[in-house]
């Protein structure tokens, strides 16, 4: 895995003129997808567009940290299931607004995220994926036993929270804009992370560390600083789907989990903005459509990964890119 | 329909559903109910329900006739992930106008989707579900769960062993909710039958796969009984590794939730002896024979259907004739289907005649079976010998529980 992270990651980024940080052709790509955003609950089903930006937001903070640092987790189910199971126990037990409770799951992860990157970041490579995929087994096993999680029936009946307490998120499109806000609020807060001076050293750390730190930079606490932020993202994730489909399950810290995000990053396309989201889109449609087709959709699954990994290593997004000559 | 492969014949229902609305229009002059098979397809549940549940479906939609209405099925795999169970049922309610979804293995999902029913006023008819959740605090006027659940298994295998003299058990258990459910529920009833626990072993799950100490602790333990409180994979290696050690022929075992379809993947080489549960078997008698020979060639490997699987047929049935009788009309508001379907006996092939208790439960005996030797066998699916039956009030866990829907 490591190498083909390394390999994937040379894309070269244009100095030119840029908007907020963004290229003219990322700036209409982020139109495009603010579009689709507005646009797609009319066409497609709402309940599914916001697992899609669920799972989109989770991707997006798990790119952050294999894209831009070249740190793979293997624990990120983790963060999103104990966020899931934060935002659901608080909103359906302490009855928290809507906004409360998933920025309870999101510090979950974060917290959590803590103590796996303070532990993670010794080591390099391969025995960083180890370390993390070993913390977030324990975490998994915690959630099988806990009384709290319910176990394998997982916390049902959440009920949706209203958002500050006044406005109901009972309707699906009420919902809706709320996922959509918080999608593009961590969309757009990673982009300008990536951007900014601090995200200019975590990329010279990807590139070479041993420089990084000859240049007088503490690279550890970068990319622990990092990993935290990512973990926090995907706490916010697992807590907004805990409140989209009313439940919490082991599913969502169940290590598959950590191998699906895996799948939409390198599927949509490593260290590229748009990337994650494109492949959280395919993977989640797969799961979705394809189930009426039983047995078929884990073959399906593998067999399109293993297509893109032998013709397209740069994935959807980062293949289209590199075929235009752009950094999308 | 039925000469077509059922793979085919799925992807087929599937471009169907798809095409949405396109095909109905073409014959609208007869109004359509719509029913979902939402199961595991392709892990662990396949075969104890899956494409079996399906086919199962399709038969009681055959064997009702012709209504004043066409039944149409579409079918998804959970992927025993909640949350595509719960998307898909919203979907399948939302915008393809299926009314009732049933089959729902995996506990987490049936609450998952249940909830969902609730919420859509539509039907979950739960048919290969373990949790009594959906009968105590989580119950629905929406929901009716069939077949079994995790306190009939355990309880209905513990009184009946007690009483035919195995009285000292020892348990091996799978340390997580669902194994520690099973093994409390049978302890408690091993204790109340005037038997006693000697022991018990907690082993770690997931992830164990040798089974030889927690047996051998059992063995010289003394007890009459081992008990094994887990399920599935754990199952078979435990009756595996017990019959090396030629436990079963010093010591009765006794599974707390084991299906046919185990019984099956294990052999009676290996299984025979073992006394377990089911509240269906394909040779209990002339109707449930008669069921499976009209149902097993549809069948994956054409085999007889297990008890959740017979329990797709049967709910589906009932639900059925329950619309035929108010009227499609009616029927689409889910809860008074359900209410209906409480008030009305049922009467099939699978269960013969029962009814539904007001928190949701379909109220059917239980049957202690053995598992044959090979020289008793005298053919394929030839398992079981019936040692008991529970009746169905025995059998299922107490009225109330937390549950709304029944009055104090």
């Amino acid at each position: 895995m490591t190498s083909s992270a390394s390999t994937t990651l040379a894309l070269a980024r244009p100095n030119s003129a840029t908007f907020f940080g963004y290229t003219p052709v990322q700036a209409v790509a982020l139109a495009v997808m603010v579009a689709l955003l507005v646009l797609s609950p009319g066409v497609l089903y709402p309940v599914f567009v916001m697992k899609v930006l669920c799972f989109a937001m989770f991707a997006c903070a798990f790119n952050l940290l294999i894209g831009y640092v070249g740190l793979l987790s293997f624990g990120h189910a983790a963060f999103f299931g104990m966020g899931a199971y934060v935002t659901a126990w608080t909103a359906k037990n302490w009855g928290l607004s809507a906004e409360l409770a998933i920025l309870l799951g999101g510090v979950t992860g974060a917290g959590i995220g803590v103590v796996f990157g303070w532990l993670a970041i010794r080591r390099l490579g391969i025995y960083f994926a180890m370390i993390t995929l070993a913390l977030a087994q324990m975490v998994y096993f915690v959630c099988l036993e806990a009384p709290f999680t319910g176990g394998e029936d997982g916390i049902q009946q959440v009920p949706r929270a209203k958002l500050f307490g006044l406005i109901s998120m009972q309707s699906d499109m009420a919902m809706y804009w709320l996922v959509a806000g918080l999608f593009l609020l961590f969309f757009l807060l990673i982009h300008r992370i990536v951007h900014s001076p601090f995200g200019q050293v975590l990329k010279a750390v990807r590139e070479n560390e041993p420089r990084a730190t000859s240049l007088g930079y503490r690279t550890n606490d970068y990319k622990l600083i990092a990993f935290i932020i990512s973990s926090f993202i995907a706490g916010i994730a697992g807590g907004t789907k805990a409140l989209v489909f009313g439940i919490a399950t082991l599913t969502d810290v169940h290590f598959s989990m950590s191998g699906e995000v895996v799948l939409m990053v390198l599927l949509g396309g490593l260290g590229t903005i748009f990337g994650p989201v494109a492949g959280a889109l395919v993977v989640t449609a797969m799961e979705n459509y394809l189930a009426q087709f039983g047995a078929w959709v884990t073959v399906t699954q593998g067999a399109i990964f293993v297509v893109c990994v032998l013709a397209f290593r740069r994935g959807i997004i980062g293949e289209i890119g590199a075929r235009l000559k752009l950094a999308l | 329909m039925r000469d077509i492969q059922p793979s085919r014949r799925q992807i087929l229902g599937g471009a169907l559903a798809a095409a949405g609305l396109a095909g109905s229009a073409a014959r609208a002059a007869r109004p359509v109910l719509r029913i979902g098979v939402l199961g595991d397809q392709s892990g662990p549940y396949r075969d104890l329900a899956g494409l079996g549940a399906l086919a199962c479906a399709r038969q009681a939609v055959a064997e009702f006739g012709a209504g004043s209405f066409d039944v149409e099925i579409v079918t998804a795999d959970h992927q025993n992930k909640p949350d595509v169970g719960a998307a898909i049922a919203r979907q399948w309610f939302d915008r393809d106008g299926v009314d009732m979804v049933t089959d729902l293995t995996n506990s987490a999902v049936a609450l998952a989707v249940a909830q969902v029913a609730r919420a859509k006023n539509k039907v979950a008819l739960a048919t290969a579900t373990g949790t009594t959740e959906l009968t105590g605090r989580q119950c629905s006027a929406n929901s009716l769960h069939w077949s079994y659940d995790v306190y009939m298994l355990a309880r209905s295998t513990a009184l009946q062993v007690v009483k035919s003299g195995g009285r000292s058990w020892y348990f091996v258990a799978a340390d997580y909710v669902f194994g520690r459910q099973l093994q409390g529920e049978a302890a408690a009833t091993v204790a109340a039958s005037g038997g006693t626990v000697l022991g018990t072993s907690f082993y770690p799950f997931p992830g164990t796969s040798d089974f030889s100490s927690f047996l051998l602790a059992g063995q010289s333990s003394g007890a009459d009984v081992i008990g094994f409180a887990n399920a599935g994979a754990d199952l078979v290696n435990g009756l595996k590794q017990a019959h090396e050690f030629g436990l079963s022929r010093r010591v009765r075992l006794a599974a707390l939730s084991g299906f046919i379809s185990d019984i099956d993947a294990v052999g009676l080489e290996v299984a025979q002896g073992l006394n377990l549960t089911s509240s269906f078997y394909w040779d209990l008698n002339e109707r449930t024979r008669a069921l499976s020979a009209r149902v097993r060639p549809a069948m994956p490997r054409q085999a007889p259907p297990t008890m959740a699987q017979a329990g797709t047929y049967s709910g589906t049935l009932h639900y059925l004739k329950t619309v035929a009788a108010m009227g499609l009309p009616a029927a689409r508001d889910g809860a008074a289907t359900v209410a209906q379907m409480k008030a009305t006996p049922c009467d099939d092939d699978a269960f013969g005649s029962f009814r539904v208790r007001a928190d949701g439960r379909v109220l059917v005996p239980a049957y202690l079976f053995r598992v044959k030797s090979p020289a008793e066998s005298r053919g394929p699916w030839d398992y079981y010998t019936k040692l008991a039956t529970t009746p169905p009030d025995e059998a299922a866990p107490p009225l109330g529980r937390g549950c709304v829907l029944v009055k104090e």
